[in-house]
Order: structure tokens, then sequence, then C-alpha cells
């Protein structure tokens, strides 16, 4: 498959007359881990929720793997919102069984081991759960799946350094080759040795995208301090 | 554990290096198989495309070795270790005389001092960086 995992041609969204993004233009390939990085407000949702099908272009056009938001796209993107969103009446291991009836491409026994190593307890409800621990359960259904495209919105801004490093580990270990990881988060730091490139946008615009070596190799700096050069304020 | 990496240098280097020195001290022996990509990724907390292009460099270089279906192994020739292991040993001897260099001992004098630390007669209980 030669096309692009994402493509983005002339994106604009606006809310009312306020810019969320504004006319983007990337696209990302296959088989890469690529962070989007950017100061608060600077449309990294607004870019992932497009992807989901979630908003709506105002203007341009966004593809996954060729299609554009729709039945097809959302078989193929597993995304990871800011915010759970799963019932808190459900148990674990019913939420797993949920996502197993939704998604195809769901490995069920992949999710139940993950959760074991994790130590979640699978007959717990929701509700009793810390909020770091809700959030490692919701990590480890969107990376159960076998999807082209992971969104993952902040996947490691609730949780402590321990459950970071093993939720970094999780995404490793289970991106495949045709996939491509897009991570958002404030967390550069934590994030930048797994990552392959980088995307800085600002203001709804791109002000970068670079691969993580030619960043060292060329001006043999960290994209954390990077971004802190960038968006100094 | 995670490995640690400097912000100055490309991070396939540094993951290079790191199994260099894996090598060169042992804990990856003569012959012997070598974690798989996945693996030294999930080890060192990289990302597996950086595993990969440090194992090419390390492969271009003959220090391992690919077997087909099997994985990656430890050279088995002596003299290629031997090489790496006398670049390596080049490598810190002329960071250190800078460093000394920096502190402002002269080539000589630094010398000495090996000498006398040789013999016994400077003790340190302080933590050093080479």
């Amino acid at each position: 498959m030669s096309e692009q995992t994402l493509e983005c041609k002339g994106l604009s969204k606006y809310f009312g007359a306020n810019p969320a993004l504004h006319n983007l233009s990337i696209s990302l390939p296959a088989g890469k881990i690529i962070g989007l990085l950017g100061p608060n407000g600077s449309g990294k949702t607004t870019l992932i929720k497009l992807a989901c099908g979630l908003l709506t272009p105002t203007e341009g056009e966004i593809r996954v793997c060729g299609f554009k938001p729709g039945i097809e796209s959302k078989a193929l993107v597993s995304y990871l919102p800011e915010r759970t969103y799963l019932p808190d009446w459900m148990t674990v291991i019913e939420c797993v069984k949920f996502f197993q009836d939704f998604y195809s491409d769901f490995d069920y026994e992949r999710a139940v081991s993950m959760l074991q190593s994790l130590q979640v307890p699978a007959n717990a409800r929701m509700k009793t759960l810390s909020k770091g621990t809700k959030e490692k359960v919701q990590l480890v259904l969107v990376m159960s799946r076998r999807a082209r495209l992971y969104l993952l919105d902040e996947p490691i801004g609730g949780v402590d350094p321990a459950a970071r490093d093993y939720i970094l580990g999780t995404i490793l270990k289970n991106y495949s080759e045709e996939a491509t990881v897009l991570i958002s988060t404030h967390l550069i730091a934590d994030v930048e040795k797994i990552l392959d490139e980088f995307i800085f946008i600002q203001n709804g615009q791109l002000v970068s995208y670079a691969s993580t070596d030619s960043l060292r190799e060329d001006l043999g700096k960290s994209i954390d301090q990077y971004f802190r050069e960038v968006f100094r304020c | 554990m995670a490995w640690e990496f400097s912000n100055d240098k490309p991070i396939y280097v540094q993951v290079s290096d790191q199994i260099v020195s894996g090598i060169l001290t042992g804990t990856f022996k003569m012959g012997e198989k070598l974690p798989s990509v996945r693996e030294f990724a999930v080890i060192a907390a990289v990302n597996p495309n950086t595993v990969q292009k440090a194992l090419s460099e390390l492969e271009s270089v003959g220090l391992i070795e690919t077997q087909r279906n099997t994985g990656k192994y430890v050279t088995q020739e002596g003299s290629i270790i031997d090489m790496a292991r006398k670049k390596r040993g080049e490598l810190l001897a002329v960071e250190f005389l800078k460093s000394m260099a920096a502190l402002g001992y002269t080539s000589e004098e630094t010398i000495h001092l090996l000498e006398e630390a040789k013999n016994g007669e400077v003790t340190s209980n302080e933590r050093t960086d080479a």
C-alpha cells in the first residue's frame, strides 16, 4: 500500500471566527511513531478529532488510508480520547467484551494479558477505579486493536511515571509495521525516545515536521530543547 | 530498565554505542544470539526503527550477523571484536586527555598521574565519569 496513512490538504477548522486549524497540509507515512506537539490551544486535539470524523473540516480535506472519515476509516482508526468515555457501571472485562463486539480487529487475549500485567482487576466496576487505572484500561482497549492508525490524545498525562514507562512499552510492543501511531502530548521528554518523527503546530498552523534523528544530527538538539526554543513565551 | 540518552547525538548512534559496549564487556558474548529488534526496543525504551538503524550500522561493520530466519548474532570473528575494542579504547584515551587538558594538565602530567594511580598512590572516593 503506497498511500499515506493520514493525509491533510489545506485543512482548516473554524469555531465561529476562531481558526483552530488553518490551511494545514501534511502527510504521514505508515510504520512510524509520530509526536504531535504544540503549546496549549495549538490545534492538536482538533486535528485528531478531524481524523476520527468527530469534527468535520470547514475547508480542505483529510483522508485516512485514502478514505474520507466515515465507516471505512473508522474501522482502521483506533482513537484514545482525552477523557475516558467508558460507562462507569460496567466492569473492566465487560468493557473488553464491548470492544470485541464493536471492532473486528480487536484481540481479546492480548487485552486480557495486558490488563493482567498492569494488575487491573478484571471484575471491578469502572467507577471503583482510580483515574490513572481508568486511563490504563482505556489505553489497553485502544492498543488491543490491530488498527492502521492509532490516535493517542495525551495518553500518559494522568498516570504515574512507572505506568508511563509501561504504557510507552505497550505502544512499542503492540504497534505493527504497517501502523502509524500519532501521539499528542506535552510530556515531550518522556516520549521523544520512541518517536520517529515529530510535528510542531502552533495557532493551528504547521511549524515543522521532521525526523527526530535529523534534528539531533543537524542541530544537536533534543525535541524537548527545540520545543522550548521555538515556543519560548 | 530504560537506557539513558544524551541530547546531542542521534539516539540510534547511542543505541549502537551501548550495544557495542555490551559486546565488549561480555553482556552479549561472541557468537551469541542478540535480542530481537522488538525486544531491544522494549529494553531500551526506544522506537523499533531506531534499533533497526543501530543494528544495521553494527552489521555493516561486521560486529553482528544476521542468520536467516533465526535472528541476529554477535560475530564469531575475534579480530572484528578486537578492532572495536581498540577503537573504543582509543576514543576513551583521546577524550580523557582532552578532559585533563581542560583542567590544565599537560599530557606528561596526565601520564605521570596515571602512573601514580596505577601504583595506588592516588585514591579517590569520588564518582568518576570516565
